[in-house]
């Protein structure tokens, strides 16, 4: 039992964690390349999962939706670089944080204006439903374990892009040094459009993805934008690896916390009192895991820009 | 009687491959410029920052008129009477004169958690960053933001805020740099003065002004010292003229 | 006459030399006039002071209500200006203190509305319905979870600061979330406002001087504040830190201090909100609320002694009204924030009384 249960929560912290990075590495790239601090990088979850929940809804496919879902967030985060984003480029952070700020105000209301207050239908295609048995007589569903393959293949093709492509290469040419590229004649406005654009694709599948799992609502990019934030913080902004390594280890102990921190508080505590507490803790768990990595390393663990 | 003031005692430093720094002693004393020259890439800058405390020392230690400062931070060694000024201007450029040169004697005083008494009634620290100001020649630019003033004007304004620390050693990183020949020789006679009162460290690129100020010269080539004397001796010493015509070649 | 003693220049309307420095007026700042910055400063606060004691004459208790909401929230964004605007330091996390401010008064009162004691062990501490203990409770309680975050936060700088400090505040939002004793996320009613000796806290005039002393006084400690050596060594560590530490002073505790005042000056105003709606949850501890406190000192124009006013106004105008218009009011929110980061970078301060003299 409780072998099946840790390695259920193992998975689900797997899960977790690769969803969680493909949010992070969008903002971790729009960050190393651009040096942009992007709140709105949330806004393109949530379009994401609208855009595929209307799809999926009006086509039945959940594969045609989730492709709508992916380039309808890509798009709107282009056109978002080309109309607000690149004014901000050159300006203090506090104003960007700003302006991705009114620009979360913009997509949230908007979009209830739009699709209304109440959540979204949208659910995983039959043929992802149900459970496969493990090794260990561990059932779990396939939907999440779908979502594990998806992150996995979604960071190597990443891996690829960036290390082993000229447009990975002008990536890294530009997070090394900004003025040299352009002197090296490369079309930066075009540059950085296409890697916000990317960035905004991935945080887009993975809104769709998770809004089959839980909801598709208002504001459900926000929970997520903070953890993906506290990933790369960890991991050290600007850095790939890092925000790959940041989100497996957010998504681990924030997962096994939930479930084993009331467990551990039961064993000396009433258990009214230590659910409480343990799911208290539970929820500050990864904010002091956080605080204590930035007191041992002030710039993450893998930090790209000094 | 000339005492020492300031001395480096076998300082190590090295990034990766790079010995920046090779066991460089130097000391500074009473009424002296001692001056620090060397090619490009010769680690000055490097000597520089474990000398004002922005770099750690892998071997070696920095002494201040006897205390050891080799671990202490930027703060505690102004406090303790390092003045320096700095190869790019690093003024708060939009304040006045007087209110950069006012930090330093602000920190002299005491500590800065006084919450209370508006710093411009405050006659003890508007007094000594006056004085300050007329020893550099600026009184006249107390009110007017740095922003506005001129390149020479801002150097002469780091020097002020060097010594409004009433420092007993000022660390000089190239005074000199993009002034033209008027204000050069404007501030190499405001050196002349200053030197009896704060022995002072020089690390300048204009050689006239480094002949004519320096009482001793150390030349550093990658990262060793590699002559040291009076200004006759290192002008005839055929290793640096090596260095420097090495450099020029190159 | 011998000017041995020191002297303090207090006539403020003299241009002349201070009498106390030989040969010249270089120890004196020139003085500033009075001009178009003072005057839309006094028509500012004048107003604020005046529509709810108007309105309350006249029977409009709504009025005067939301006046104190403003005044509340602009003396919390002035807390955050001071870290902003003065320190340099963007915090993206003041709702913490905001909502731990709330959660001292709810608390407290809780307690002493249930004849509970809030803990036995070690000592018994009881309830207090007294917003003296309350206000004293919340200073000590903001001031200690300022130094904790802010230790570790200013290790930091630029980026990281701004994350880790909505990190910090996200965690106290997930805790007062999860924890059942006092709501969870419900959040707490407090069934009777704190009182005050000899005053009637209930009425809502009395309650809206209250906060309006408040906001005078966090406006003036920070005025004070800034024009002393503590706060021309923290403009300086905004302008460049290198230079303080060079000229002897370490940055570092002067920002920390700095960050704990502006973090108390903003958890006070967040007791006084408590009260105000007689209501503490966890919304007030959000990062939703975080930004909406930066969107005001911005848009008031930052590092100006009045901005947080000024945008504290214009922000619960523009709720109040196109609230009124449309449920949909933050779109339009969004839009003009957008409009005024873009392009008009020195609020509404700056637009009204002119660019901020940088002294």
């Amino acid at each position: 039992m409780s072998v099946t249960l840790l390695i259920e929560q193992l998975l689900n912290g797997v899960q977790l964690g690769t969803m969680l990075f493909l949010m992070a590495s969008g903002l971790t790239l729009v960050f190393g390349v651009m040096g942009l601090i992007n709140l709105a990088h949330g806004s393109f979850y949530m379009v994401g999962a609208y855009a595929t929940a209307a799809v999926t809804a009006s086509t039945g496919s959940f594969l045609v939706g989730l492709g709508a879902g992916i380039i309808a967030a890509a798009l709107v985060g282009a056109l978002v670089e080309l109309i607000v984003i690149r004014r901000l480029y050159h300006r203090p952070h506090l104003d960007q944080v700003l302006a991705t700020f009114a620009l979360i105000l913009i997509f949230s209301e908007g979009t209830r204006w739009i699709f209304g207050s109440s959540p979204m239908r949208l659910s995983p295609p039959s043929w992802l439903t149900g459970f496969v048995t493990l090794p260990g007589d561990t059932r779990y569903p396939i939907y999440r374990l779908m979502l594990i393959g998806v992150g996995i293949t979604v960071s190597i093709a990443l891996y690829f892009l960036i290390s082993k492509t000229r447009l990975g290469m002008r990536i890294r040419a530009g997070e090394s040094d900004r003025e040299m590229i352009g002197a090296l004649g490369v079309n930066i406005s075009k540059l950085y459009t296409l890697v916000f654009a990317l960035g905004a694709g991935l945080a887009g599948l993975a809104g769709a993805l998770v809004g089959a799992l839980q909801s598709v609502q208002v504001g459900m990019g926000e929970p997520v934008l903070i953890l993906a934030f506290v990933v790369i913080v960890i991991g050290g902004i600007g850095s790939i690896k890092g925000a790959l390594f940041g989100a497996l280890l957010v998504g681990l102990v924030d997962t096994l916390g939930r479930v084993y921190l009331p467990i551990f508080f039961r064993t000396f505590m009433p258990p009214s009192e230590a659910s409480g507490v343990g799911a208290a803790l539970a929820a500050m768990l990864i904010y002091i895991l956080m605080a204590i990595i930035l007191a041992f390393k002030p710039k993450g663990l893998f930090s790209a820009h000094d | 009687m000339s005492e020492t003031i300031l001395s480096l005692n076998h300082l190590h430093k090295q990034f990766g491959a790079l010995q920046a720094t090779n066991d460089v002693s130097l000391e500074l004393q009473t009424g002296e410029i001692h001056a620090l020259i060397g090619p490009n890439g010769a680690g000055k800058s490097t000597l520089i920052g474990q000398i004002a405390g922005n770099i750690r020392p892998d071997k070696g230690s920095v002494y201040l008129s006897g205390t050891e400062i080799t671990g202490m931070s930027i703060a505690q060694r102004a406090r303790l009477g390092l003045g320096r000024s700095f190869q790019v201007s690093s003024l708060a450029e939009p304040l006045s004169v007087m209110r950069n040169v006012m930090m330093g004697v602000q920190a002299l005083q005491s500590h800065s958690f006084r919450f209370w008494k508006p710093v411009a009634q405050d006659q003890q620290l508007l007094e000594p960053a006056v004085e300050a100001l007329e020893r550099m020649q600026l009184s006249h630019r107390a009110w007017t933001p740095v922003c506005e003033l001129s390149h020479g004007e801002r150097r002469q304004v780091e020097v002020a805020c060097a010594l409004a620390l009433k420092p007993r050693a000022l660390l000089l990183d190239e005074p000199m740099a993009g002034l033209g020949p008027e204000g050069s020789a404007k501030l190499t006679e405001l050196l002349e003065a200053l030197k009896l009162e704060v022995p002072i460290l020089l690390i300048e690129h204009d050689m006239d002004a480094v002949f004519r100020l320096a009482d001793r010269i150390s030349v550093l080539v990658s990262g060793s010292v590699i002559a040291h004397g009076d200004s006759q001796t290192i002008r005839q010493d055929p290793r640096v003229r090596d260095a420097y015509l090495g450099d020029a070649d190159a | 006459m011998t000017n041995n003693t020191p002297l303090t220049n207090n006539t403020g309307l003299s241009k002349s030399a201070a009498p106390g420095v030989a040969n010249s007026g270089l120890a004196t700042q020139p003085d500033n006039h009075f001009d178009r910055k003072g005057l839309v400063q006094i028509v500012l606060l004048g107003l604020l002071f005046l529509v709810p004691v108007a309105a309350y004459f006249l029977g409009h208790i709504y009025y005067v209500n939301l006046a104190s909401r403003i005044t509340i929230i602009a003396m919390a964004a002035v807390g955050l200006n001071l870290a902003i605007g003065y320190g340099g330091m963007v915090s993206f996390g003041h709702a913490a203190y905001f909502g731990l401010g709330g959660y001292v008064a709810g608390i407290s009162a809780y307690h002493a509305f249930n004849f509970t004691p809030f803990m036995t062990w070690p000592v018994n501490v009881p309830g207090s319905d007294s917003m003296l203990v309350v206000w004293l409770v919340a200073i000590l309680v903001c001031a200690l979870l300022a130094l904790a975050i802010g230790a570790i936060s200013l290790r930091t700088t630029g980026v990281y600061f701004i994350m880790i400090t909505l990190a910090f505040a996200q965690m106290i939002y997930y805790f007062a979330n999860s924890w059942p004793t006092y709501g969870g996320e419900d959040g707490l009613p407090i069934y009777l406002r704190n009182g005050l000796p000899g005053l009637d806290t209930n009425n809502a005039l009395t309650y809206f001087l209250i906060c309006f002393f408040g906001l005078v006084l966090a406006m003036a400690i920070t005025s004070r504040l800034m024009k002393s050596r503590f706060g021309a060594a923290l403009t300086m560590a905004r302008l460049n830190d290198v230079r303080l530490a060079t000229a002897g002073i370490s940055p570092y505790p002067i920002r920390l201090v700095a960050f704990v005042i502006s973090a108390v000056i903003t958890g006070l105003a967040g007791a006084l909100y408590a009260d105000l709606n007689g209501f503490v949850s966890p919304t007030m501890l959000s990062w939703h609320f975080s930004g909406e406190l930066m969107v005001i000192v911005i848009l008031g124009g930052v590092g100006r002694l009045y901005g947080p006013l000024a945008g504290a106004v214009l922000f619960v105008m523009m709720e109040t009204l196109l609230g009124g218009m449309t449920q949909y009011w933050q779109l339009f929110l969004g839009l003009v924030l957008l409009g005024v980061v873009l392009f008009a970078k020195h609020g509404v301060m700056g637009w009204l009384a002119g660019r901020e003299r940088n002294e």
